[in-house]
């Protein structure tokens, strides 16, 4: 059992095996951070560039701690640093860096199919960090991996997705992944953050928070961006707090076994407050340790032995 | 093509004595149990593992841990397979710092498997020793590793396959001989199914 493509660009296409495979090898992974030797010879000879067009802390940090871990060699771009702020392309770019004999390319980038374009230029493997609105697939993996991780599974669960559904790739990767593995998705947000048609995707639609989150195992909150309120998206970000932002008091209406979950970074106060970010059904930090281990998992899978090299 | 059946060259009952002699031997070398830790390499060798440490159990009335390891990311060859192997669980919840560590598995073939065990034990600490300890020793081997406690020596041609099933992990217990001289198996070469190394 192996995944399919020698690149990570989204789940949308992804298998239940190939997403399965990914948790469990994550399982074996999750072990290999708790060691005195947090290090496994796996990866070694193979160069990975991290190439960062968006800032980042997670995903970032992420996956240069797990290629390290692997033994891997690994350069982290920066474009604020960069000849891109000479204007140099993004295909020049990576092609300059690819001729330094590289292996495989993380990247996070504002335009949406910009992976997908690097597979067309370069010979290395390409793995999605991030690209616009489109696709986070490791951030999903590891929602899911921190879900499975809490009940066991995600066939039958119910996942709330609230925030900024319209920009946020960190949905998109989950619905995809979580319908795949079984979960019955929604998601929630104002009606000016809800992108059109969104319901096509196979989710329950809601703009009013507390029917949203009725009857959830799992509430998954994204961070609001200010930048749309200056877009005239929504009146304040103390309307938008008071009418979505995740409180204690509105939590108390679930009255089961939920999990609060968040992506990262928080504006705390505005989606989610702090006692429910600190509180004993936030599994946060849970989430960014387990980040680690199904980052380990992607980029080890991906290096194994492609077809036509046998 | 008719296969050649494979022969059984040790029973349920030879395996059992084995493990008991080996289990004896260990504490005669070690003079008791006090210093030791056992793990053993996944799957089988992890079966065979837990055996002896209730042998050990048994006989000197003291629970000697038992960790198991997946040396999988430490093989040499974990790039060159074309099916990558499935990682299991490595659980090692002891110090092994100044422990003589018994590393157990089930075939010694190559003997590159227990070099990659002997690197990933190093990982978790300095031991004051590592001994092996092997259900069936094949010979052939392609590096300088040799065991100290040895269930059963068994002269093989390379191609043959020697397998080992266990109770718990099969639904059946003994070690037979596969002969060489069959045309069809690439399978052969992937090292599946009890395949010591």
């Amino acid at each position: 059992m192996k995944l399919k493509s020698p690149h990570l660009l989204g789940l949308e296409n992804m298998s239940r095996e190939e997403i399965a495979l990914i948790l469990d090898t994550a399982v074996s992974f999750r072990e290999i951070i708790e060691r005195p030797i947090k290090k496994v010879p796996t990866l070694r000879g193979i160069t990975v560039l991290n190439l960062f067009y968006e800032p980042s802390t997670r995903t970032r940090i992420s996956f240069e701690l797990a290629e390290k871990r692997l033994s891997a060699d690994t350069i982290s771009f920066s474009k604020s640093t960069s000849s891109v702020q000479k204007g140099e392309s993004l295909r020049d770019t990576v092609q300059n860096i690819e001729a330094m004999k590289i292996n495989m390319v993380v990247i996070r980038h504002s335009s949406p199919g910009a992976p997908h374009y690097l597979t067309h230029c370069i010979d290395s493997q390409v793995i999605n960090a991030g690209d616009g609105s489109h696709e986070h697939p490791t951030q999903a993996l590891l929602d899911m991996f921190t879900i499975r991780q809490k009940y066991g599974t995600l066939d039958g669960l119910r996942v709330v997705l609230i925030g900024d559904v319209k920009h946020s790739r960190v949905v998109r990767s989950n619905i995809w992944g979580l319908k795949t593995m079984g979960a019955s998705v929604a998601v929630c947000g104002p009606s000016t953050l809800l992108p059109y048609e969104v319901e096509k995707f196979g989710v329950d639609v809601y703009t009013d928070v507390d029917e949203a989150i009725d009857g959830a195992d799992v509430v998954n909150i994204m961070r609001i961006q200010l930048e749309r309120q200056q877009a005239g998206l929504f009146p304040s970000q103390r309307e938008y707090t008071n009418l979505f932002g995740i409180t204690s008091e509105r939590l108390k209406l679930l009255n089961k076994n939920y999990t609060v979950m968040h992506p990262g970074p928080m504006n705390r106060g505005v989606e989610i407050t702090s006692d429910v970010a600190d509180g004993n059904a936030s599994v946060i930090l849970e989430q960014v340790t387990n980040g680690q281990a199904v980052r380990m998992a992607v980029l080890f899978l991906l290096s194994g032995k492609k077809e036509e090299e046998a | 093509m008719p296969k050649q059946k494979a022969e059984a060259i040790v029973n349920k009952k030879g395996i059992m004595r084995a493990v008991t002699r080996i289990a004896h031997e260990i504490l005669e070398r070690n003079a008791g149990a006090e210093t030791l830790v056992i793990i053993g390499i996944l799957t089988r060798g992890a079966n065979i593992a837990s055996r002896i440490a209730e042998k050990i159990n048994e006989i000197e009335g003291i629970e000697v841990p038992v960790g198991l390891m997946d040396i999988n990311l430490y093989r040499d060859d974990v790039h060159s397979k074309l099916d990558q192997p499935i990682i299991q669980r490595t659980e090692i919840l002891f110090d092994i710092q100044d422990r003589n560590v018994i590393l157990v598995d089930d075939v010694l073939f190559t003997g590159r498997t227990i070099r990659a065990a002997l690197d990933q034990i190093i990982d978790f600490g300095r031991p004051r020793s590592i001994q092996l300890a092997v259900l069936v020793d094949r010979g052939h081997r392609e590096l300088p590793i040799r065991p100290d406690y040895v269930g059963k020596n068994i002269p093989t041609s390379k191609d043959d396959r020697v397998l080992v099933r266990l109770d718990k992990v099969d639904d059946e217990e003994n070690v037979k001989i596969e002969k060489a001289g069959l045309k069809t198996r690439a399978k052969a070469k992937t090292k599946k199914g009890g395949e010591g190394e």
